[in-house]
């Protein structure tokens, strides 16, 4: 498996690159950035884990499509008439046998950013590559930062290929093209799972950082992940008590899944037109109807700057760290 | 006098409560071979560490080619080539992407770097297992492409970390060949160790290393002098037959102050030579070490020669690094503050 591109770069690339010593010798820490993030990236695509997140995946995507696709078509058939943003229910919509696509994203998501951040600096460490990669001229953070964009890059790409992929397929089995309401969720929609992804990416490369061993590591990214997803509801329930939905519904919100859930929800349901308690009064008299795209954006905006924020925290924090961190083993 | 290349000046480091390296004051010229000699824990990584500017020192200053590695440490990783402690490589890469990775850092173009990575497997023997994964490597081989990694950016010091640690003594002594090579090239070379004899074999001076202070400096000779200086000279030597007048006659002699007889498997069976003596009456050879304030070897062979005895071996022993390093960390501990002034 040849993992540093092999071919050779145009011509008019090369001369574009070409440049005189000195201002070469004065790039080469932004070339070093550029370097991690290639290689780092290119490690991704090749290992096992990212190809078998992303078999997962798209195993996951074709079947609830295909499942998605069913229900619609039997509901056209029953009611003789497209039923309004058919083209996002491919994506919401499930059955009894199998849940909705978006559903599966959001269980998988967590997985997949902590596969690829969980050894990013241990790694390093434990194969001893650390200090030699350190000793070229680069500066430090590039190493980090590198990581952490090359995890990136590789969400991108696996979130883009997966929503295109899913996208045309659907195209294909229900014959309904997406309109530009629709076009615009789903792509909000890439971008607040690629925040999410990124969180969970951030957070498996803090704990990279603050461990020594993978295993430790990817562990404790993992107890993290199950925490939020299995036990916080629990907690949340005994500590709300009888105000489910004021103390509730906040305690629930410092969960970053839950965070992602509700924007997700609201923008790919263009009927749910809030995300806190509504009284009686405010339901009262008020007209049916859907939101348009911007509205459902500046509806969960805090909840994806929130997400946006954990995952800054998070990479900042392993920064910090990894920038104070005493090379010597 | 040589251009210095790394230069420090009251160098501390310390770690909460414990002090790694205690006001060290080095200079490396250029193109020479120096060793930083030192037990385990003496911090001689940590130097390193520092002179790369991987670490921040807690005082003193540094400079290595005229640069700071504390305000400019990507000047001096450009002109440093580092060679850790037991060397990494991404065991899924073959030893040919490892090297393009690390040109890739040094931002040395792909079409630059494609020739000369040919060159240095060539030179460091890998140019058959270039495009074996390094998983498949021996410890020796990743040392080896270890060396390839660090010339790669054309450095002028190029620094080791015990360089030939857990290598058979044919690596050791092939990569030592390869050490001097680059000395002799004009490259700076700058290596730690404890293992004396390598580091005799190949450096021009040492430093003694011993916690964290550099109790001692210099060439080797010069510091075996200087440590075996109040030390008594031990001589060895092979005669037959050797006589009991003989031996009186060697005790008598002005200097001498003791011999022992070495015989057998034992070998340094300390004091009483009358022993010795009645044990040779046979007329066999008889092994003797001398120990003696100056060097008696003249008088020795002319008095074997009168009483009609033949000098089968007699030779100089003990002025080794060995003794040198036996001697300063021995005694490093109590004795090393009060040196380590002296060699400032």
């Amino acid at each position: 498996m040849a993992v540093l591109p092999k071919v050779q770069p145009k011509v008019w690339l090369e001369r574009l690159r070409a440049r005189p010593a000195e201002a070469q010798a004065k790039a080469a820490p932004v070339g070093g950035l550029a370097a991690v993030v290639r290689k780092e990236f290119a490690d991704h695509v090749n290992s096992w884990r990212m190809v078998i997140l992303v078999l997962l995946l798209l195993v996951t995507g074709i079947a609830s499509l295909y499942t998605a696709a069913q229900t619609i078509r039997s509901v056209v058939e029953a009611t003789a008439a497209t039923p309004d943003f058919v083209f996002l229910r491919l994506f919401t919509g499930g059955s009894s046998r199998l849940p909705s696509l978006t559903a599966f994203v959001s269980f998988l998501a967590p997985l997949l950013g902590i596969a690829l951040g969980f050894d990013a600096i241990c790694g390093e460490h434990s194969r001893r590559t650390l200090s030699r990669v350190l000793a070229q001229p680069i500066h430090r953070d590039a190493v980090i930062n590198g990581k952490f964009l090359a995890g990136l890059l590789a969400i991108v790409v696996t979130l883009t290929a997966l929503l295109l992929g899913v996208g045309a397929l659907g195209l294909i089995m229900i014959g309904v093209p997406p309109t530009g309401d629709e076009a615009l969720r789903l792509v909000a929609y890439g971008v607040l799972t690629t925040v999410y992804v990124a969180f969970w990416l951030s957070l498996a490369i803090l704990f990279s950082v603050v461990f020594r061993q993978a295993a430790t590591s990817a562990l404790a990214s993992i107890a993290v992940w199950l925490f939020f997803s299995v036990f916080w509801d629990m907690i949340v329930g005994v500590a709300a008590g009888d105000d489910p939905v004021g103390l509730g519904l906040w305690l629930s919100r410092v969960s970053p899944g839950y965070l992602y859930t509700e924007a997700m929800v609201t923008l790919l349901n263009p009927i749910v037109r809030s995300l806190g308690p509504v009284t009686l009064e405010q339901v009262l008299g008020a007209l049916e109807g859907v939101l348009p795209v911007g509205q459902s954006i500046a509806l969960i905006w805090p909840q994806a700057m929130g997400l946006v924020a954990l995952t800054a925290v998070c990479f900042a924090a392993s920064y910090i760290l990894f920038m104070r961190r005493e090379i010597r083993a | 006098m040589a251009e210095t290349v790394i230069e420090t000046c009251g160098l501390v480091k310390r770690y909460g409560d414990f002090t790694a390296v205690y006001g060290l004051d080095l200079e490396v010229r250029a193109g020479e071979v120096f060793g930083l000699l030192g037990p385990n824990g003496a911090g001689k990584t940590t130097t390193i560490l520092m002179l790369l500017g991987l670490t921040e020192p807690t005082d003193g200053w540094i400079r290595v080619l005229g640069h700071d590695p504390v305000r400019d440490p990507i000047a001096v990783k450009r002109l440093t080539g580092y060679l850790p402690d037991n060397v990494g490589f991404y065991d899924e890469l073959t030893g040919r992407q490892n090297l393009f990775y690390t040109a890739e850092l040094n931002g040395i173009p792909r079409r630059e770097a494609a020739p000369e990575i040919d060159r240095l497997l060539t030179r460091v023997g890998l140019a058959d297992a270039a495009d074996t994964r390094v998983g498949a490597y021996s410890r020796g081989m990743r040392q080896r492409l270890g060396v390839a990694d660090v010339l790669l950016k054309r450095p002028r010091v190029v620094i080791m970390d015990e360089p030939t640690l857990g290598l058979d003594p044919e690596g050791a002594r092939t990569f030592l060949r390869l050490i001097r090579q680059l000395a002799d090239e004009g490259m700076t070379v700058l290596l730690s160790s404890h293992l004396l004899h390598q580091v005799q074999a190949v450096c021009d001076r040492v430093g003694i290393f011993v916690k964290g202070q550099m109790i001692a400096c210099g060439p080797v000779d010069e510091l075996a002098e200087q440590a075996l200086a109040g030390e008594p000279l031990r001589l060895e030597l092979e005669l037959a037959p050797c006589t009991e007048e003989l031996l009186s006659a060697l005790e008598r002699l002005e200097g001498l102050v003791e011999v022992h007889r070495r015989d057998g498997p034992a070998g340094t069976a300390p004091g009483d030579f009358a022993r010795g003596a009645a044990a040779s009456r046979s007329g066999e050879s008889l092994r003797l070490e001398l120990v003696c304030r100056r060097d008696v070897r003249a008088e020795v062979s002319r008095l074997a020669a009168s009483h009609g005895a033949a000098v089968l071996h007699l030779s100089q022993a003990g002025r080794s690094l060995d003794d040198i390093y036996r001697r300063y960390f021995a005694d490093g501990g109590e004795t090393g503050g009060g040196t380590s002034e002296g060699a400032a």
